[in-house]
């Protein structure tokens, strides 16, 4: 039996969890949905005003993105901690937090991925200025990585306990503030017209610091779960 | 001292009602987790006391069953 | 060099330890408290810009300080119930959270009383109280997983996980509150940039510090102790020590 090399371990992980998702399309969709009803909510109890819409719009934004990244978590690992595939996955010879990182990948492309093409749409709903629309997309695009990794940090603790939906929520939300803030003011800066490469940049520092150091506190909450 | 009388103390130039509640509600606070842990040690107490029972018995039935024999064992 | 630590890693030893120092922590927190708070209420004199209000700060100073400090400590718990497995280390986080979260709550309370004479209303988005409400919100979270779990194992080692990604968490989101905290500034003046403050209120506010610190570190071990005592209750020492006191 030949031994698989790390890239093509990594590759085989991420394939079979597109695959997985591509036969339930509705996991990776309902979310989308939930954010497009969430935004639409917005000026309906607001009102259709475009001042106050485009001036509150990066904040209404975010914050559906963060709950609606909050939605299809608890799944992340459930079904393949019940079938014993994390199991196996621990006893692969690469370490479990380089593994880990293919599922992070694969939730990021069908959660975060759709959410920086959807942004436009949602720009477009709230009547953001055209300069806030790139900016939206690209604090998107800089921090839904950061959501994968905490996300799974929240799924893997929680693979135990029963219902733990709420859970998840109750523990991650707190940890997703720091994104918010430099996310939305990059959005209000740029549809301002004003420089937003100093947020950008923090926000890219704190997706990257999160998805190095993420990988570890998932495999431990996984080995812990799977012990 | 910084106040003259205690009516001033109370007072507190005006702002007797912050401070007050701010030292009340606080206090409030944290002898609720100190009264919450000494609750917690007497049912502990309570728990150990049943425990230290079930273990008596426990251990007075298998003596009686030793002594007396309660069918069980193998036929010699 | 650290051999004088390992006869405590097993909890008979510790709690032998706790039980020791417990009379003096008490004794040292109540005398250090209760001088430190009729210190500030009655001596220190009174501030030339906020009157009297300002003696909340001998409790909401402490408080915001410890309940960090708090944090720092359940983390340090958490790691070495990681690394070393060491059940004592496991069963101080939920010694430690409840009182974390109640010194917290402390802070919250007296910064928004505070709040009330200073800027008019009970709260303020401040960069502080924020931060505050942020750090009760990651207590909360600590604490409902650890309780979520059947096996108290497993509940303490998935807190202990949270608690360090939580205490890498806490600079940034503390800069970051603060940061946007700036940002937003409105009418608001922060009130706790003070310049430098007289020795006459120096004084009972470092008694009132050190007060807190024996306070918290009283109410962790009574708490440990339970702590100890509920996971060895089969054995036979748990039961003879609490029928002893």
């Amino acid at each position: 039996m030949s031994q698989l090399s790390n890239r093509q371990t990594w590759l085989t992980l991420l394939k079979r969890d597109l695959r997985i998702a591509a036969r339930r399309r509705s996991d990776a969709l309902n979310p989308l949905l939930f954010l497009l009803m969430v935004v639409t909510l917005f000026p309906l109890g607001i009102g259709p005003g475009p001042d106050i819409l485009a001036r509150i719009a990066p904040g209404i934004i975010w914050v559906a993105a963060l709950l609606a990244s909050l939605l299809g978590l608890e799944r992340l690992f459930r079904d393949d901690f019940q079938d014993g595939t994390l199991e196996q996955l621990c006893l692969l010879p690469q370490p479990l937090a380089f593994t880990v990182t293919a599922k992070m990948m694969a939730h990021w492309l069908l959660s975060g991925l759709p959410l920086v093409i959807l942004s436009p749409v949602l720009a477009l709903l709230l009547s953001l200025p055209l300069q806030g629309w790139w900016a939206l997309a690209l604090t998107l695009f800089l921090g839904t990585p950061a959501l994968s990794a905490l996300g799974a940090i929240g799924a893997a603790l929680t693979l135990q306990v029963q219902r733990g939906s709420s859970l998840v929520s109750l523990i991650l939300i707190p940890l997703f503030i720091p994104l918010l803030i430099f996310a939305t003011a990059a959005v209000e800066n740029a549809s301002m017209g004003l420089a937003v490469h100093g947020q950008l940049a923090i926000l890219a520092a704190i997706s990257v610091l999160t998805v190095t150091l993420a990988p570890l506190a998932v495999a431990a909450g996984i080995r812990m779960s799977v012990n | 001292m910084a106040f003259d009388s205690f009516t001033d103390f109370v007072a507190m130039g005006g702002y007797g009602l912050y401070v007050w509640l701010s030292f009340f509600l606080s206090f409030v606070v944290l002898a609720g987790v100190a009264l919450e842990t000494l609750l917690a040690k007497r049912q502990l107490v309570k728990k150990s006391r049943q425990l230290q029972q079930r273990q008596q018995r426990l251990a007075r039935r298998t003596a009686n069953r030793a002594a007396v024999g309660d069918g069980n064992e193998p036929k010699t | 060099m650290w051999r004088w630590l390992h006869p405590y890693a097993k909890p008979e030893a510790t709690y032998n330890l706790l039980q020791k120092l417990l009379p003096w922590f008490v004794a040292l927190t109540l005398v250090t408290l209760i001088t430190g708070v009729i210190w500030g209420l009655a001596f220190a004199p009174g501030d030339y810009q906020q009157g009297d209000s300002y003696r909340i700060i001998f409790l909401h100073v402490p408080a915001a300080i410890f309940s960090m400090g708090a944090y720092m400590g359940m983390a340090i718990m958490g790691g070495i119930a990681l690394i070393w497995q060491i059940k004592t280390a496991e069963w101080a986080i939920p010694a430690i959270a409840p009182v974390g979260a109640a010194l917290t709550v402390v802070a919250l309370l007296t910064g928004a009383i505070w709040g009330k004479p200073m800027w008019g209303t009970w709260w303020v988005w401040d960069a502080r109280l924020t931060s505050e409400l942020i750090l009760l919100f990651l207590y909360v979270g600590v604490m409902a997983l650890y309780f979520a779990f059947d096996d108290a194992r497993t509940g303490a080692k998935a807190a202990a996980i949270l608690s360090l990604v939580g205490v890498i968490n806490l600079p940034i989101i503390h800069f970051s509150v603060e940061w946007w905290n700036t940002l937003h500034q409105g009418a608001t003046i922060t009130k706790f940039e003070r310049p430098s403050i007289a020795a006459s209120m120096l004084i009972p506010l470092l008694i009132c510090l050190a007060g807190f610190a024996f306070l918290t570190v009283s109410l962790v071990m009574m708490r440990l102790k339970n702590e100890i005592l509920r996971h060895e209750l089969h054995r036979p020492w748990a039961q003879q020590r609490l029928e002893q006191d």
